[in-house]
């Protein structure tokens, strides 16, 4: 029988710091843990108007910045020579460069379908920033990398591209016919500045939930939900105001 | 001209170009461009897959 | 910030979830895009066209590459009468009272006769021809040096203009087509045609280009100098507007062959084919300021009136999010 009214068995909680910390770690994890915990980081649902072909760009975007950072991480395996002599380098140089083309492809289409949805409405506006800075950061990541091919298009377009970065005097500092220079800011400082953009992006966006659709009346706010769906918990939506 | 070992269709042919009035585009960016806005325009009209669970969300009020 | 765009009544989601499963899709997402890229690298492979060297330009085209050679010494070029951040030699582009080129300075000093002629011809050694015509030069006051440079410039520029314009070239100027060599006959020009003529060897023996990259030490990567010295002759451009490459063939937006190229930098391009900015000498900062402009306004989007309110004019949400709408009306 049950001894009733016997207190159940305690589990021993996992020892915590005092509060309030001056910790800085535990400052920066209960932050990150409010922002994003791990439920809304990385969510098993997502709210039913999530129903368009138009919402797989921006996975797609993120796809094809892995392949254009492991095919560039073969070439830079290798160093900058390599693809002009074998044919292995030579594939490994087109998928790179194939791969930016599909990259600016999928990012445009998914940029003119954020701007159409209208994907900075409820404090979304960072989100928006982001994604802006990203395409005008990856703009600059591409001219680098033409600018390092050693062959006759590097040769014209750094002797093109110099008179405009000349004109605004960027081009004291940031020399185009500088392949060293240009090597250097191509397969680290820019992929750095594209990634670290990406990941903003990303995390503002988990943090605000997908933008929902633009109400037609009232009937269309939604329904309280009863419980989330999914095999876990969805994120609980907390885009906040404007 | 570079090699292009084991490319089946050879692009290393001075590029074909559209123009109009002073607009001046090669064939293959007019391409790129043109499949852009069909690829935007299938992936808002085509349908998504997964209606079935989500109109099941809807009115169980959960996912099934 | 209702006067910078329309109420925001987006209200957090509080309806329904469906089942998503975002690393799948992220994973499948790698998939396709890689098998896309290999496709296409299956398909058309990329463009590699060799690099032009200075050795061909002087095979190919001497008269041209002594022309170019001829206006580094007497400071005509393009490269010599840039400005900042090559040399002093002009005050660079503006717009307005916006000065920036000149503003940041001279960060990479060129001075076109010592870097592209002299020091490269200093390199030769057993030509007592050539040792005692850069002694005589050297020696000279500058005055002098503009004059001898200007003498031998002067008929070669009148060949050029004359191939230019398809017309019998000047006498002055001849080219042997079978040992490639150039003979100029410029009265007053000193030492300096027995000094071009090594140049032009220096060249075709392919030892000039070595000679101008940045030589402070052992290891080079910087090719300013031979890249500039090369986009101040001909072969560069020839062969860009064959692939069409030029600005006016809208070119930065193209690749060699007919590969597609940058087709991003669309709005870039297009500015420099109208006015005011197509005969403007100050067209390249005109470009990027309304490139700078439009850049900034882009990022600012949500917050411009009018253009944030667009998507809400265009329905095209309603396409979007049909299912949404459809499952919310009443039955």
């Amino acid at each position: 029988m049950s001894s009733v009214g016997a207190p159940p068995p305690v589990t021993p909680a996992p020892p915590v710091t005092p509060a309030p910390s001056k910790s800085w770690t535990v400052k920066v994890r209960e932050k990150g843990v409010e922002a994003l915990p791990p439920e809304r980081l990385l969510p098993d649902g997502q709210p039913t108007y999530v129903a368009s072909w138009i919402y797989v760009f921006g996975v797609a975007s993120i796809a094809s910045l892995v392949v254009i950072i492991g095919s560039g991480s073969i070439l830079a395996l290798k160093g900058p020579a390599w693809w002009h002599y074998t044919s292995l380098g030579l594939f490994f140089n087109s998928i790179h460069m194939w791969s930016v083309e599909l990259f600016f492809f999928v990012m445009v289409v998914h940029l003119w379908g954020k701007y159409w949805m209208a994907a900075w409405r409820g404090g979304r506006g960072r989100v928006w920033v982001t994604g802006a800075i990203t395409f005008l950061i990856a703009v600059p990541a591409a001219l680098t990398g033409y600018v390092s091919q050693q062959n006759f298009d590097a040769q014209w377009i750094s002797t093109q591209a110099k008179d405009g970065l000349n004109s605004v005097g960027v081009g004291a500092f940031f020399n185009v016919t500088n392949f060293g220079q240009m090597y250097s800011w191509h397969i680290l400082l820019l992929p750095i500045a594209v990634v670290v953009l990406v990941s903003a992006h990303v995390l503002l966006v988990r943090n605000n939930g997908v933008v929902p659709p633009f109400e037609l009346d009232e009937k269309l706010a939604g329904a309280p939900a009863a419980s989330p769906g999914g095999d876990g918990s969805a994120p609980a939506s907390t885009g906040a105001q404007s | 001209m570079g090699s292009v070992m084991g490319a089946i269709i050879n692009l290393n042919n001075p590029a074909h170009t559209v123009d109009w009035h002073f607009i001046h585009l090669s064939v293959a960016n007019v391409v790129v461009i043109v499949l852009m806005l069909i690829v935007f325009l299938l992936a808002i009209l085509l349908p998504f897959p997964g209606a079935a669970e989500r109109e099941a969300a809807r009115r169980s009020g959960g996912a099934s | 910030m209702s006067f910078l765009g329309p109420k925001d009544d987006t209200k957090p989601w509080k309806g329904r979830y469906q089942p998503y499963d975002l690393i799948k899709e992220a994973c499948i997402a790698v998939g396709v895009i890689t098998l896309l890229a290999v496709l296409l690298t299956v398909l058309f492979s990329s463009p590699d066209d060799k690099p032009s060297t200075i050795g061909q330009w002087s095979h190919d085209l001497p008269a041209n590459f002594m022309t170019a050679a001829a206006t580094e010494l007497n400071g005509t070029s393009g490269t010599a009468g840039y400005g900042p951040p090559y040399n002093h030699n002009s005050k660079g582009t503006q717009a307005w009272f916006l000065r920036p080129q000149k503003w940041l300075g001279v960060s990479h000093p060129i001075n076109t006769p010592d870097d592209f002629v002299v020091k490269p011809l200093e390199t030769i050694s057993n030509d007592p021809a050539l040792q005692s015509a850069l002694a005589e030069y050297k020696a000279a006051p500058q005055k002098q040096k503009q004059e001898w440079a200007d003498a031998y410039a002067k008929p070669l520029e009148e060949y050029a203009t004359a191939e230019e314009e398809k017309k019998t070239p000047p006498s002055t100027v001849t080219v042997d087509s079978n040992t490639g060599t150039v003979t100029v006959k410029a009265s007053g020009a000193g030492p300096v045609p027995v000094m071009m003529t090594s140049l032009l060897g220096l060249a075709k023996s392919g030892g000039l280009e070595g000679g101008l990259v940045t030589s402070r030490q052992f290891f080079q990567t910087d090719y300013t100098k031979p890249l500039l010295f090369m986009a101040d002759g001909g072969l560069l451009s020839e062969r860009a507007q064959a692939q069409h490459l030029l600005g006016e063939q809208w070119g930065m937006m193209n690749e060699t062959g007919s590969y597609p190229g940058q087709p991003w930098l669309w709005l870039y391009a297009m500015w420099y084919q109208v006015e005011p900015f197509k005969a403007s000498e100050n067209a390249d900062i005109l470009v990027m300021l309304v490139m700078g402009v439009l850049s900034l306004a882009f990022i600012c989007i949500p917050f411009i009136p009018v253009i944030n309110r667009i998507p809400r004019w265009i329905p095209i949400y309603r396409l979007i999010w049909r299912e949404h709408y459809r499952s919310a009306e009443p039955s």
